[in-house]
């Protein structure tokens, strides 16, 4: 077992026995299916699929709140299922999208009350509840019973919850569900702070925004159906798919470049022209990046103006289409159909 | 530490009108509805021994639904109102102290319950208590072993509550309800039909309602003769052997429930009722 690791599964699987309303409809799900993953100390790593992959009982069996039907998890170097009382003193999680709480205690006493759970010393508390609560922005709410916060607000409080106790490995289940954009993008900051911080913690988040995954984390699994299809760096991710770097780019007219031209460049893989109202339309596939100097180059002798250039990459949904063979719009739809 | 954490949440939630609704005027009139009815049925016999029997039984009758009850229903709360449960859960503490914890600030929250339904009793029901010949120790010690005691039987029905993922509100209503009966609290087990005396015989709370009885009106053997013949002493030591007993057993499912529930996924799992 390497002190490195803050998250290790073995062929981790969770079978759900549903009982129907008669009888004879008793069937099983499976929610997990051999989740082999490691997590290194200091990773942030996300967790993307569409609803009901399994992101969510995956998290809560790693957060010891639900026993696997096999294989094992070690979380912070204790085993969930066994040993659950070694693994709770380094954890916390989070679930967005939902408000707990107590409500006829305030803010403060609510978060006060957590972090002596976990024994934090009682004036540590409180300077870190009001730390925590003004990098979320919302000190001023601190003496506010929690019933009278809205929905967002409680799901912040909850957010500053789990961060309070300082846990070695922290669990996020969608964290950003029900945010607004401002508030999605403190939050993403702050998660981004908190690991910035101390290189020793580990965070677990879920998500199914594509964007989340690939801007804040370090490294991704694509999880579908209880089963993880791909784990590697977003960047990684998307190598696989497309090598070359893909631009878009609009010029003033070509004066006599073309095509044939363009694919002449050793540095250029692919070309299509489009001709507009003031100029061309260009998408060009590079073989890498810095190639794209050359090309404007050539743009300059033959004295094209660009207008607008934009790298199009292959994004995470791209690897989830090419993983699965449909978006995850229309895998979550046939979910429920 | 858990313990008084429970204690400090139980504390804080109540809303002073429900409050007052729920632990003074709800047991007062409960009360009197008793003592009219007793009444009517002895035509106004207010110096028999079986009236401060019922009343007082009925009146310490009230820790059991606000502790054994109260313990259950943390569960509940904290999985179904507030969302908790499995934030308790996840913290490194041990559950069944924390919801022992609530247990014990049940106990202060009905004491006043119980204290007002006495007064009341004292000043405008007929219920009379000598103060000079009332056994003090015995009354604090019996109290204090009886709150364990009621706490460790919520224990267990918390326990069956985290496996229950519906209907779990009412386990606790139904055995305080059933115990009601069975306990001899308002009226002695000798009433019941002969095959289910042994149920209040095993029951530690019947021997609890009786030494607090004693202890404060002294012997009422006329109205409760089953235990006329054990002396306080005897009765205490069963109650006290009943209660480790049932410790026992109640720590015992607890875990095998908490094992069960993190089995089936019920730790977290809300009804939407
Ligand atoms: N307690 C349960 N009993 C039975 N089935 C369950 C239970 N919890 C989850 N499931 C099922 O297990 C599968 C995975 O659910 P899970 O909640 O882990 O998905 P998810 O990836 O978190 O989805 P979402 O994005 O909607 O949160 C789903 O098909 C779900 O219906
Ligand atoms: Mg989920």
């Amino acid at each position: 077992m390497s002190a490195t690791l803050a998250i290790e599964t073995q062929s981790l699987g969770r079978i759900y026995k549903l009982r129907g309303s008669r009888k004879e409809t008793r069937k099983e799900l499976v929610a997990l299916q051999d989740v082999n993953l490691t997590v290194e100390r200091g990773e942030l790593f996300g967790l993307l699929g569409p609803n009901g992959a399994g992101k969510t009982t995956l998290i809560k069996v790693l957060t010891t709140l639900l026993s696997p039907t096999s294989g094992w998890a070690r979380v912070a170097g204790a085993d969930v299922h066994t040993e659950p009382h070694l693994v709770r003193p380094k954890i916390n999680m989070v679930s967005g999208g939902e408000s707990s709480g107590y409500g006829l205690l305030t803010v403060r006493e609510n978060l006060w009350m957590f972090s002596q759970f976990y024994g934090v010393p009682s004036k540590e508390a409180n300077e870190r509840i009001e730390a925590l609560l003004e990098m979320v922005g919302m000190k001023d709410r601190m003496h506010t019973k929690s019933s009278d916060l809205s929905t967002g607000l409680r799901q912040k409080m909850n957010i500053v919850r789990g961060f309070l106790t300082d846990p070695e490995v922290l669990f996020l289940d969608e964290p950003t569900l029900g945010l607004d954009v401002g508030a999605s993008r403190d939050v993403r900051k702050f998660i981004i702070e908190w690991l910035k911080a101390d290189k020793t913690r580990t965070l677990l988040l879920t998500t199914h925004y594509m964007v989340e995954a690939d801007e804040l984390c370090d490294r991704v699994a694509i999880i579908n159906k209880g089963r993880v299809l791909a784990c590697d760096t977003p960047s990684a991710l998307k190598q696989r798919l497309q090598k070359d770097a893909l631009f878009e780019i609009q010029t003033s007219p070509l004066n006599g470049l073309n095509q044939q031209i363009l694919l002449d460049q050793p540095e250029v893989t692919k070309a299509a022209i489009t001709e507009t109202e003031t100029g061309a339309k260009l998408s060009l596939s590079l073989v890498e990046e810095s190639a794209l100097a050359r090309v404007i180059n050539l743009f300059t002798q033959k004295d094209v103006k660009v207008m607008s250039l934009s790298k199009r990459e292959p994004t995470l949904e791209d690897v989830f289409v090419d993983l699965v063979g449909r978006s995850m719009a229309e895998e979550e739809s046939s979910e429920t159909a | 530490m858990a313990a008084w954490l429970g204690w400090l949440i139980e504390s804080n939630w109540t809303d002073p009108f429900l409050f007052a609704v729920y632990s003074i005027v709800k047991p007062i009139s409960g009360a009197a509805i008793l003592v009219i009815m007793y009444g009517i049925i002895t035509q106004g016999n207010y110096n028999s021994a079986l009236f401060p029997y019922i009343y007082l039984g009925n009146a310490f009758y009230i820790y059991v639904g606000a502790v054994m009850t109260g313990v259950s229903w943390a569960v509940v709360d904290d999985r179904e109102h507030y969302k908790t449960l499995k934030y308790m859960y996840i913290a490194p503490i041990y559950i069944p102290l924390y919801l022992l914890g609530r247990g014990v600030a049940r106990f202060i929250t009905g004491s006043i319950a119980v204290f007002i339904t006495i007064a009341a009793g004292l000043l405008f029901l007929n219920v009379k208590i000598n103060f000079a010949e009332v056994d003090w120790l015995l009354f604090i010690v019996t109290l204090i072993v009886g709150v364990v005691m009621l706490a460790l039987l919520g224990l267990l029905l918390a326990g069956i509550t985290l496996t229950v993922a519906r209907h779990e509100g009412f386990i606790g209503e139904a055995t305080a309800g059933a115990l009601y009966i069975f306990s001899g609290a308002v009226f002695p087990l000798d009433v019941l039909p002969e095959w289910s005396r042994p149920i209040g015989y095993f029951m530690p709370t019947t021997y609890w309602l009786e030494l607090l009885r004693r202890s404060l009106v002294g012997n009422v053997a006329q109205a409760f003769p089953t235990l006329a013949n054990f002396s306080n002493l005897e009765i205490l030591g069963v109650l006290l052997g009943l209660s480790v007993l049932f410790g026992a057993v109640s720590i015992w499912v607890f875990r095998w429930c908490d094992a069960r529930a993190r089995e089936l996924g019920l730790i977290d799992r809300t009804t939407n009722y």
